[in-house]
């Protein structure tokens, strides 16, 4: 368990040092939760939020605990003017960079992760690894797929292009939450 | 003067006088120095850089194969791949695929090729919008202008000048100090754009030839949109970036973006496979076109130096930490392709003309090679394009005048004892005098020469010669132009020590320039007579050690020997190797072999890094132990390493540049306090005493052979 724990302090310390937030939960329905703290801090509880690739279920408890959201996970696209918030599962993480490796073939993930101004990934411990040489077999045989669309994903958006001064949120989400799931 | 030449030194000056960009290359110089240092630290670098050298020499070797590869497996997965021999064909076959597919609107992501092959007038010429999206080349797409880094294009623009532009965009006003919030204006402002576009372009940092994949290296999370939204989506890319997968991506990925922006990883790295799902209502509808722009490249890989420039991963570090780059930014600095790399890849893809007017920036100190991502050896290409380039016209006069002096060790030496009766009273004032054997060119106005010492050290030599019984070395002096005739107060506090330490010294007196002048004026045939001519005239006997005083010199007769014995059918390399061999540098043979005496107790001395002696094993570590030695307290300077502008023949080719970076050089030195600035390097001494004289600062600048008394 010792190691373990390096590996997931050492995450999170890379991950937090590019601004993105990181918690650790242990069911589902934790995620569920923080995603509903975060909607009303946010003020958005009647908005829209994003959540593809979770279960019918799971939806249904999510749509419980916001009920004045509307909760999509497809057609993503038509949403020109931006979605407020959204959450999408992260297949790995490289602990060495705090990075998210998010398979997002999918176009509605794909833009889960990019379109909204908050963007809330949940990833299991176990997927937790020291450095991307480490997923070279996992992610070899994602990209060896007729199609994909594989992200590494480190913190927020962001850019330095006035003066250098480092700004996030420039394209992508302003705020990147990391909720890292314990092992059952 | 030509006119070219003319235009080019109106820009030098024009960008020197821009105090803003000044401040802000200079500031971004000190940050960028410090964040990559951070990024790396605990890290071998060394070893990541070999690790990319190897696999970026292996696939342009293959570049052929990779190639075919790669379009067999992107295309299986339904990837339309498209070979662009040229620029123009490049354009060519993107605006067709956006008349097939009736594409009006075109997002773009940041692309360097696209900014080689001029793709955004092409596509403007041909009725298409073309939008760029990151948020500093947008910026310098309002403003029609070409970027001046190749991460960070719009680096040379003001906050001001930013909300100036941004509030004509948008016809409403914006507080400059608000830089969040003009970023919001892009965010905004774009965000409509992805959606309507029905085309995105990007470039890509690799294709991966086992999977058929394209990955991308961002940070504004733009190239995702830009990928993602659009039906359509073109890839333009250099051939030389093909890889043979994914692992070789992953090990450029451990260095690219420490050495672009001192981060550990971009925000976003992004690998796109296959066709891929439309965004759209009809998800099949993807269209995913690469368009690999050849360029010349595939030729420039079978090329033994060239092939070099095709291993750079376009980090851009080596504009980050050029001395030039910093006083003139990118767009004097380069003309697409910007820094180091730039000057090359000018020559490679935009013509002579555009090459000629850049390659005589480079100061040659080598701050760039050491900090390449793909370990370039980017002065010997620097060097080797201007060869090819002056090999199209006569040798300049001044280049074969000075190969006819140098070949000739009498001439040469008459002609210096000549030069000590022609040269005014030395007022010492004059800050900006000239390395040695260079102020024989016609440019040249002799009455700003430096004051040639009463008698050279060869005449010294004669009465200061010394015959010790039982010595316990037998060495030999070199003793470089600039010692020999204008410094010999350094090689004779040498000889005190020497003498104090039972170390015999000769001087063989045939000995002459070191030739590096010519070498840096790609006087081969000249270099590699006066090098035969030295190497013969210390053929004499076997001696310990053969010590010299410059670094720059220790560095030429060292390793440039060496090289131009290589290129040479009729040089002996054994001879040169065992003279190679002896070859020390003084503080290296100091450390070494004598006893340094407690002589600056009460004093505080901060050292200026020739940057020769960057190259030479051991050197900087001895030379600090030496200071160290003396009892003096010492002051590490900021700019310690930084080239301090004389750079040879540069600093008359470019004086206003060599005077900026000797400015800023003397400014962080004041700034330590330090009684005295200590250097192993005589063209150094020159330059910066010749600067602290002429501002009458009370530093003394000493060579490190003074100190020891």
């Amino acid at each position: 368990m010792g190691k373990d724990n390096s590996l997931l302090d050492l995450f999170r310390i890379n991950a937090e040092s590019v601004s993105a937030k990181v918690s650790r939960i242990s069911t589902i329905s934790d995620a569920f939760d923080y995603t509903t703290a975060l909607a009303s801090k946010n003020k958005a509880t009647e908005n829209i939020i994003a959540a593809p690739g979770f279960t019918d279920s799971q939806l249904d408890e999510l749509r419980h605990k916001i009920p004045k959201a509307s909760i999509i996970q497809t057609g993503l696209s038509s949403y020109s003017k931006g979605i407020r918030l959204s959450i999408t599962h992260a297949e790995f993480g490289i602990a060495e960079t705090g990075t998210l490796v998010i398979n997002s073939r999918e176009v509605d993930k794909r833009l889960a992760t990019m379109i909204p101004d908050v963007h809330v990934a949940v990833l299991s411990e176990s997927d937790i690894v020291e450095t991307a040489d480490d997923l070279i077999p996992e992610l070899s045989k994602i990209l060896s797929e007729s199609t994909g669309y594989l992200a590494f994903v480190t913190g927020a958006s962001r850019t330095a292009d006035i003066e250098r001064v480092l700004v996030v949120g420039v394209h992508g989400p302003l705020e990147l939450h990391i909720l890292i799931q314990k092992d059952v | 003067m030509s006119k070219q030449k003319n235009n080019l030194k109106n820009e030098i000056k024009a960008s020197l006088e821009n105090k803003f960009l000044r401040q802000s290359m200079d500031n971004f110089a000190v940050a960028y120095r410090e964040g990559q240092k951070k990024t790396f630290s605990g890290i071998d670098k060394e070893a990541l850089v070999n690790d990319i050298s190897s696999i970026k020499g292996a696939s342009i070797s293959a570049v052929t194969d990779l190639y075919n590869t790669f379009k067999a497996n992107a295309r299986k997965k339904g990837v339309k791949v498209h070979y662009a021999g040229t620029a123009d064909d490049a354009n060519r076959i993107i605006a067709g695929i956006a008349r097939e597919k009736g594409c009006k609107i075109i997002v773009k992501s940041k692309s360097m090729t696209s900014e080689e092959t001029h793709l955004n007038t092409f596509l403007g010429n041909n009725g298409l919008e073309v939008t760029e999206t990151d948020l500093g080349e947008w910026i310098i797409q309002l403003r029609r202008e070409g970027p001046s880094h190749m991460v960070m294009p719009a680096i040379h623009l003001s906050r001001y000048q930013v909300a100036d532009l941004f509030g004509d965009v948008t016809q409403k006003s914006f507080d400059p100090e608000n830089i969040e919030k003009l970023v919001k204006v892009a965010r905004k402002e774009l965000k409509e754009k992805f959606f309507q576009a029905d085309m995105g372009i990007t470039g890509a940092n690799f294709l991966l030839a086992d999977t058929g994949t394209a990955g991308i290296v961002t940070n504004e999370g733009n190239a995702r949109l830009t990928s993602t939204l659009p039906d359509t989506h073109v890839i333009l890319t250099g051939i030389d970036k093909i890889l043979p997968g994914l692992k070789q991506a992953l090990a450029i990925l451990k260095v690219l973006p420490k050495n672009a922006t001192g981060q550990a990883i971009t925000s976003y790295v992004t690998w796109i496979t296959g066709q891929g799902e439309s965004s759209g209502s009809k998800k099949d509808k993807k269209d995913i076109h690469i368009v690999i722009l050849d360029n010349g490249r595939s030729k420039v890989a079978s090329d033994p130096i060239f092939s070099e420039a095709l291993k750079c991963v376009r980090c851009g570090a080596c504009a980050n930490v050029c001395p030039v780059y910093r006083m003139v930014g990118g767009h004097t600095m380069g003309h697409v392709y910007i820094g180091a790399i730039g000057l090359i890849l000018t020559f490679l893809f935009h013509g002579k003309k555009n090459a000629k007017k850049l390659i005589g920036n480079c100061i040659g100190c080598g701050a760039c090679k050491d900090i390449c991502a793909a370990s370039i050896d980017l002065p010997e290409v620097i060097r080797h394009t201007s060869r090819k380039l002056s090999k199209e016209e006569d040798t300049p006069i001044s280049g074969k005048f000075l190969s006819y002096i140098l070949k000739d060790r009498k001439t040469f030496h008459k002609l210096l004892k000549l030069a000590k009766f022609a040269q005014k009273p030395f007022s010492g004032s004059n800050g900006f005098l000239r390395h040695l054997p260079l102020m024989f060119t016609p440019e040249h106005n002799f009455k700003s020469l430096p004051a040639i010492a009463k008698k050279p050290f060869r005449e010294i030599w004669k009465q200061e010669q010394y015959t010790l019984e039982n010595p316990k070395l037998n060495i030999a002096i070199f003793a470089g132009c600039l010692q020999d005739f204008v410094y010999p107060e350094h090689l004779l506090s040498f000889l005190k020590v020497l003498k104090e330490n039972n170390i015999q010294a000769y001087f063989p007196f045939e000995q002459s320039c070191c030739g590096l002048p010519l070498r840096m004026t790609d006087n081969m045939d000249a270099a590699q007579k006066v090098a035969q001519d030295n190497v013969a005239a210390f053929g004499d006997r076997e001696y310990d050690s053969i010590v010299t005083l410059c670094a720059s010199c220790t560095l030429h007769l060292k390793d440039g020997y060496i090289n131009i014995c290589e290129g040479s059918g009729n040089m002996d390399s054994q001879k040169v190797k065992a003279f190679a061999g002896r070859i020390t540098s003084s503080s290296v043979f100091i450390n070494e072999y004598v006893k340094i005496k407690k002589t600056h107790n009460n004093e505080s001395i901060t050292f200026h890094t020739p940057c020769h002696l960057k190259g030479l094993e051991k050197g900087l570590a001895c030379a600090k132990h030496i200071l160290k030695s003396t009892g003096a307290d010492i002051i590490i300077a900021d700019e310690e390493n930084t080239c301090c502008g004389f750079g040879g023949s540069y600093s008359t080719k470019h004086p206003e540049i060599s005077a900026t970076i000797l400015d800023r050089k003397i400014e962080d030195f004041v700034k330590t306090g330090a009684d005295i600035i200590a250097t192993e390097c005589p063209g150094c001494l020159l330059q910066l005493r010749g600067g602290i004289d002429k501002k009458n600062l009370n530093m003394k600048v000493r060579h490190i052979s003074e100190l020891l008394e």
